[in-house]
């Protein structure tokens, strides 16, 4: 049992001496003043562990047992370091070398060479793919050099199990300033300060949030966070989460003395083992060191934090619908007004904030709202952290500055597009977002350019596609991702968008007609307008954007009946070269709609009325005979 | 009521979950806690252990099946021994998921949501398990799949038969 | 209170802080289009879903359209409800429910009776832009109440707000979601395996036809037009203050002499009232309330002739069985004596005497299927038709009612007293109790028949009664959600009332399930309500004992009340049923 923590100096005091343990991590400190001389550090986040990272760890510990090495080498586990196309990642302090794609085989060489040798293990370095270099370091390897590491600061850098780690890197040191030295009105004014809005899609200024919470006299007030991310393709959240937990918890007790809540609720994803698992761990942690529970900082604040658990509903991400999850009941949003700060859970006056909202929060307490002013743009201040995903070389999760452009990101950060194919578009913003395409790579990423271009900012999912992917293939995709989760409450999304999705499936099937392009405008329109939550307000928005963007496309679908990017399989047919057929039937034997005809040893055809495209007789020809579209 | 002591092990696992819902001072509040104890402890959510919950908690039996039906991690049906996720998030999407999923249907002669007739294999989507580094991903039971394309799946399948064999 | 000025439509007005949208245009007479709203202001009830849609206007600085049903007024808001934006939004909503909803109007029951009908035709729908796949599941025709129709089904949620927050039974929730959302019961059982109480109030909110009654209508035609039957009809107390509404007349007018000559007009071999049965039921109910207080029975006593409050307290309550009146309804009564005593009279096989029953309830149609209602696999009411479905009757039989003249019940079941008819309103079945059970305890006569402290509308109200020496404790309670917590407080032991009346629907039966559609109006039920006083006031004996044909019933054929043979015709027991 470690010891409550009763004011800043004890806190000082701990960080002092915790830091010194883990010093060697910080690239400017050449030595180790601590008892391990050196740090093997493994990424515990979820794509990490997928791969068997936590396996590894127990295999490194064995192997530097085994060696009698363990009292001078700490084996441990962190939050993602972001790179998961590289992954597992093993990173070794002092010497600060990044390891990419270990596997449970390259253990043993890893500890041999790196531990025992000094030598650094070259084949399992990153290899830049352009000057085939292979590089040491994190911040040498593009994927790095541009980002601002914020909400992410210590993932990948700390042990999210131990929060003594937390501590060494001023952990919540931002809480105990604001409960010792600080009224609630200064908090808030220091996050209206600062310019923070909300990372879970809306964009609403944080400080503004709790301010209209703070306001109503109520006898009991809640902090929720929302850890329900559901934007299929983003996973932002549930790094933070796993990697560094106590930061949500310290600022959603910040939060909670900022508002006069006293209670604070985790609404988080039940597909989020790990995260919860970590979480649990952090919050008994938490308690047990007196930063939750009764009497904080001794400064008579008390608050508690409990986890709910979602259950697999996307519309849980907004907030009413969240609320109403956590009371036990179907997750159906209601209309706002009143909103959240006004009446939320239990009608009590409530405040919802996103985990990477929450994220910033330290940080800018830590260091002051004009530091975090002094990133970003005019309207959007700060960083934003983005899941990179799709067709592109580096898949992972990124933080940059507000204003970054999607060129910096995509081709700089990203490393360009797989195979190198052609760019055609990032959708952003997941299902209810648009699509960005090559004219506005250059523009400035912030809440407002993407509104500005259709797009929107949302939790910050960004999926890359090329010239292979077909626009109505991914708008179909998104219409049948919010179909199916719509909450079927209001009439425009439960039947509009199952419309909207009719129609799409038409068009990919060479059965859309003209007309269903304007049905497809008003639909969405209409949907945007009227539906009562979020969700539906926005699900139109992928098939508007690439209706907008990718007309063409939708009339070679429409007109010529025809995929461009050969996705829609109905559209697909296939014909035989007569040369090469020597009437072996073995196609049409395989056919399952009988389109082959020919008689043996004689030249087949395919009839292009009847063929579905699947694609069974390319398989089975052996003379190359058939062409696919 | 009584058809619950019918389900397996109920004996033992039904002191199991009244001791979780007892922990509960606002039991009412705790719906989706207790569905999520219940389905971790059968496996599945029958009508008569709702209807159980229902009456534990106080709460009409239709209030519960709302609930259930609401969210797609709870499950009615019993599941085979192996649950075969296949991730559809966007970033498997884009990379063939679809092609995947489909070959699980040809080779397993069933639909998104049942379960083969010998209890072996059920299939599912979820959206998104959050590895989008290794798309597309599947996923068995605990175990994770990634970078899958359609002429792995025969493998996987066969990997799980092999094992069944050899337990047998 | 505070007022807000708003302008709607370019007029400027004030309205009260809390008014809604809707509420300030109705003040300047615009009419907002609506469908999923309903607001039950006596019971603090409202259906806000805000979700059908087709309220929505624009309000100034929002950016999307708004649900004027749900939207509170704010000070200088600026609200327009008739540009094209949100007219053709209110549109096309409508039109994306019927892209999902069967085209088959013109042989649905409730064809010109829908609101989806009306609005599409308010709304100038021509045409369906949007079609596709439309939902697909089964018609629940289990029970002998109700029928479940989901693809009608608007999602408007009415039925689901009167059954769980109105009637607190619970039956109905939203299920599954997206498109494939319907109101069901658990598990998609059937209705009849529910503990559904039938009470209809969801098919009475219903705007479309997803709940609507079983139609006996053809049955009663059969039965009428088999010359081997002797076709007996009763019309409850209820239906005479409501039916004229069917054909045009004012709500709360009483049209008993005209509803008798309907009923001839359809050739039915008698007309009965059920207010007979009423006038029967007071007779052995107050007898078995003094028993109890005299010789220290259970108290309180409830009443027992509402068949929905019967299964709820069966379902919900099955610890409490002893505490009901083991009374039958006067329905039951009714038809009991018909196939004994008249069957006697008259020489008729009670098995050739088929007993229709006009009732303004869907649960009537479920009690005459009780197991413990029927003898000798010879129900004791045979054919239960509701109000509406009578006036279908008449209408098909090309009945001009509002010409017809007045006529009387007949005889030998059909006189009544004041005391019977007030069984149609809350409050009535007790207020007729102790009109009688007064002059039975102190053997004087009572010379206020009006018991004032036991009317209105208040959901649960409670009044002493001095009846000689003793103080008799009423409690009275209507909405089966009122009834709950009466009884709550009975099972927690905290209840000092001697006698309760429920009824299962707000308003008592003047509000059923069965009648005209109210849509749950309470100006509508307060004005039927009336009229069953006024009726009452009519009347010339007003005392159920002072009924001269009871009182030959009993001299000649059943003794005493609460005797031997009473009690084997008119009394009966209830069983402990499941609770789902």
């Amino acid at each position: 049992m470690k010891n409550k923590i009763q004011n800043l100096e004890e806190l000082w005091e701990l960080k002092s001496k915790e830091f010194i343990k883990i010093k060697l991590r910080e690239e400017d400190v050449p030595e180790s003043t601590d008892e391990f001389k050196r740090h093997i550090l493994f990424c515990g986040g979820t794509g990490c562990v997928s791969a068997e990272s936590l396996k590894m760890i127990e295999a490194c510990r064995e192997g530097i047992k085994k060696r009698g090495l363990d009292k001078e080498v700490l084996v441990s586990q962190t939050g993602c370091f972001g790179f998961c196309s590289q992954g597992p990642i093993v990173k070794i302090h002092p010497e600060d070398v990044f390891y990419v794609h270990v596997k449970m085989e390259d253990i043993e060489e890893l500890i041999e060479e790196h531990i025992v040798n000094n030598k650094i293990v070259q084949r399992l370095l990153y290899e830049d793919p352009k000057t085939h270099e292979h590089l040491p370091k994190q911040h040498d390897i593009s994927f790095y050099k541009k980002q601002h590491r914020v909400a992410l600061r210590n993932c990948g850098n700390i042990d999210p199990e131990n929060i003594l780690e937390y501590i060494a890197y001023r952990g919540y040191e931002a809480l105990g300033r604001v409960l010792t030295t600080m009224i609630p009105e200064d908090v808030i004014e220091i996050m209206k300060a600062s310019g923070l809005r909300g990372r879970g899609g809306g964009g609403f200024p944080t400080g503004l949030k709790w301010e209209a919470t703070r306001k109503p006299v109520s006898d009991e007030k809640y902090i929720f966070c929302n850890a329900d991310e559901g934007d299929p393709g983003a996973f932002m959240d549930r790094s933070i989460l796993e990697g560094d937990p106590h930061t949500v918890l310290e600022a959603m007790a910040i939060a909670g003395y900022a508002i006069g809540a006293s209670q604070g609720i985790i609404y988080i994803r039940a597909e989020y083992p790990l995260a919860i698992q970590r979480l649990e761990i952090a919050i008994k942690e938490a308690y047990d060191m007196g930063f939750l529970g009764k009497d904080i900082f001794d400064s008579g604040f008390n608050f508690d934090i409990k986890i709910k658990l979602g259950a697999g509903a996307f519309v849980c991400g907004e907030e009413t619908a969240l609320i109403h999850s956590v009371e036990g009941k179907r997750g159906e949003p209601t209309k706002k007004p009143p909103f959240p700060s006004i009446e939320g859970y239990k009608k009590k006056p409530t405040s919802v904030n996103n985990v990477e909202t929450f994220a910033n929060i330290p940080p800018i307490i830590l260091n002051g709202p004009q530091w975090f002013c002094s990133m970003g743009t005019e309207k959007s201040k700060g960083t934003k952290v983005f899941s990179l995903a799709g067709k592109i070389n580096n898949i992972g999760l990124i933080e940059v500055p507000m204003g970054t452009t999607l060129r910096e990101i995509i081709y700089e950060i990203g490393g360009g597009i797989t195979n190198d194919k052609e760019f055609k578009a990032v959708q952003t913003g997941g299902p209810s977002g648009g699509v960005i395409t090559a004219r506005d790579l250059d523009t400035p990423i912030d809440y407002e350019s993407l509104l500005a271009i259709g797009s929107m900012m949302g939790s910050g999912g960004m999926i890359v596609l090329e010239e292979d992917d077909c626009m109505i293939d991914i708008a179909k995709f998104y219409l049948e991702f919010t179909q199916d989760e719509s909450c079927g409450k209001c009439t425009p999304c439960r039947l509009g968008t199952k419309r909207m999705h009719e129609i799409l499936v038409r068009i990919s099937e060479g059965e859309g007609t003209m007309e269903d392009i304007e049905r497809l405008r008003a639909l969405g329109r209409m949907i945007k307008d009227s539906s009562l939550c979020g969700l539906g307000q926005s699900a139109p928005n992928p098939v508007l954007s690439t209706l907008e963007y990718f007309y063409d496309e939708y009339l070679a679908h429409i007109v010529d009946k025809t995929c461009p990017a050969g996705r829609c399989k109905a559209l697909l047919k296939y014909s035989i070269i007569e040369e090469k057929c020597i009437g072996c039937t073995a196609c049409a034997r395989v056919c399952p709609v009988d389109a082959i005809s020919g008689k043996p040893k004689e030249k087949h055809v395919i009839d292009p009325e009847l063929c579905i495209g699947c694609g069974a007789c390319y398989d089975a020809c052996r003379f190359n005979a058939i062409i696919k579209p | 009521m009584e058809d619950v002591y019918k389900l397996e092990n109920a004996e033992e696992l039904l002191p199991v979950l009244d001791t979780f819902i007892d922990s509960f001072p606002n039991k009412k509040d705790e719906v989706i806690a207790v569905l999520h104890k219940a389905q971790d402890l059968f496996g599945y959510l029958p009508s008569e252990l709702q209807l159980y919950i229902a009456r534990k908690l106080d709460l009409p039996a239709a209030h519960i099946y709302g609930v259930v039906t609401f969210y797609s991690y709870f499950n009615e049906e019993k599941r085979g021994k192996y649950t075969i996720n296949v991730c559809m998030g966007t970033a498997c999407f884009v990379k063939g998921a679809d092609k995947v999923m489909n070959e699980f249907h040809r080779i397993l002669g069933i639909k998104t949501g049942e379960t083969t007739p010998d209890n072996l294999f059920t299939l599912t989507d979820v959206r998104c398990i959050g590895a989008c580094g290794l798309a597309p991903v599947v996923m068995v039971n605990d175990k994770v799949f990634g970078h899958i394309h359609a002429e792995d799946v025969p493998g996987i399948i066969e990997s799980y038969k092999n094992r069944e064999k050899e337990e047998a | 209170m505070k007022m807000l000025s708003i302008v709607i439509n370019d007029m400027h007005i004030q309205v009260p802080e809390g008014t809604t949208i809707l509420e300030a245009s109705r003040q300047v007479n615009l009419k907002i289009p609506t469908l999923c709203h309903l607001d039950l202001k006596e019971f603090g009830i409202k259906n806000q879903n805000a979700s059908c849609r087709v309220c929505v206007v624009e309000v100034e600085g929002r950016r999307s359209l708004v649900p004027s049903c749900a939207e509170v007024c704010t000070d200088g808001m600026v609200i327009r409800t008739d540009t094209i934006r949100a007219i053709s939004a209110r549109r096309m909503a409508v039109e994306l429910l019927l892209s999902n909803h069967p085209s088959e109007c013109l042989v649905c029951t409730k064809n010109l009776d829908c609101d989806l009908q009306k609005l599409a035709q308010d709304l100038n729908v021509r045409e369906i832009h949007y079609t596709g796949e439309k939902m697909h599941y089964e018609k629940d025709s289990s029970s002998f109440a109700l029928i479940k129709d989901p693809n009608k089904c608007i999602m408007c949620r009415r039925c689901e707000t009167v059954c769980n927050e109105l009637q607190t039974c619970g039956i109905l929730s939203a299920v599954d979601r997206g498109f494939n959302v319907i109101v069901g019961p658990a598990f998609h059982l059937d209705m009849a395996d529910t503990s559904c109480t039938f009470c209809g109030q969801c098919v009475a909110v219903c705007p479309t036809a997803a709940l609507t009654e079983i139609d006996n209508t053809t049955k009663v035609w059969q039965a009428l037009n088999n010359p081997k039957k002797h076709v007996v009809v009763q019309a409850a107390p209820a239906v005479r203050v409501a039916i004229g509404e069917i054909f045009g007349m004012e709500p709360g007018t009483i049209s008993t002499g005209k509803l008798v000559s309907a009923l001839k007009a359809l050739h039915f071999d008698a007309v009965f009232d059920t207010n007979f049965g009423a006038d029967l039921t007071i007779m052995e109910e107050a007898t078995e309330l003094i028993n109890r207080i005299e010789n220290g029975g259970t108290l309180p006593m409830l009443t027992s002739c509402c068949p929905a409050w019967v299964k709820f307290f069966e379902h919900q309550f099955p610890d409490l069985l002893d505490i009901p009146s083991t009374c039958k309804s006067p329905m039951i009564m009714l038809g009991a004596i018909t196939k004994s005593y008249y069957a006697e009279k008259m020489g008729i096989d009670p098995k050739d005497i088929v007993m229709v029953s006009v009732m303004p309830c869907l649960a009537k149609k479920a009690e005459a299927k009780r197991s413990e209602l029927t003898k000798d696999d010879n129900d004791n009411v045979d054919i239960v038709i509701t109000t509406r479905e009578l006036g279908h009757m008449l209408i098909e039989a090309g009945v001009s009612f509002t010409r017809l003249q007045d006529s009387n019940f007949d005889s030998i079941l059909g006189e009544s007293t004041g005391a019977a008819v007030i069984f149609g309103t809350t409050g009535g079945v007790i207020e007729a109790a102790i009109r009688t059970a007064y002059e039975w305890m102190t053997k004087k006569t009572l010379e206020e028949v009006n018991f004032k402290q036991l009317r209105g509308m208040e959901g649960i109200r409670s009044a002493t009664v001095k009846i000689g020496e003793r103080n008799l404790r009423i409690g009275i309670a209507h909405g089966l959600g009122n009834a709950r917590k009466l009884l709550e407080d009975i099972q927690k032991g905290i209840s000092h009332f001697d006698a309760i009346e429920i009824m299962a629907c707000p308003g008592g039966c003047i509000g059923g399930g069965g009648q005209p559609y109210h849509h749950r109006d309470m100006e509508i039920i307060k004005k039927r309500q009336m009229a069953i006083y006024q009726s009452d006031q009519n009347k010339k004996i007003r005392k159920s004992h002072e009924n001269p044909y009871i009182k030959k019933l009993y001299e000649e054929y059943l003794g005493e009340p609460g005797g031997e043979k009473a009690h084997s015709l008119l009394h009966t027991h209830y069983v402990p049923r499941k609770r789902i």
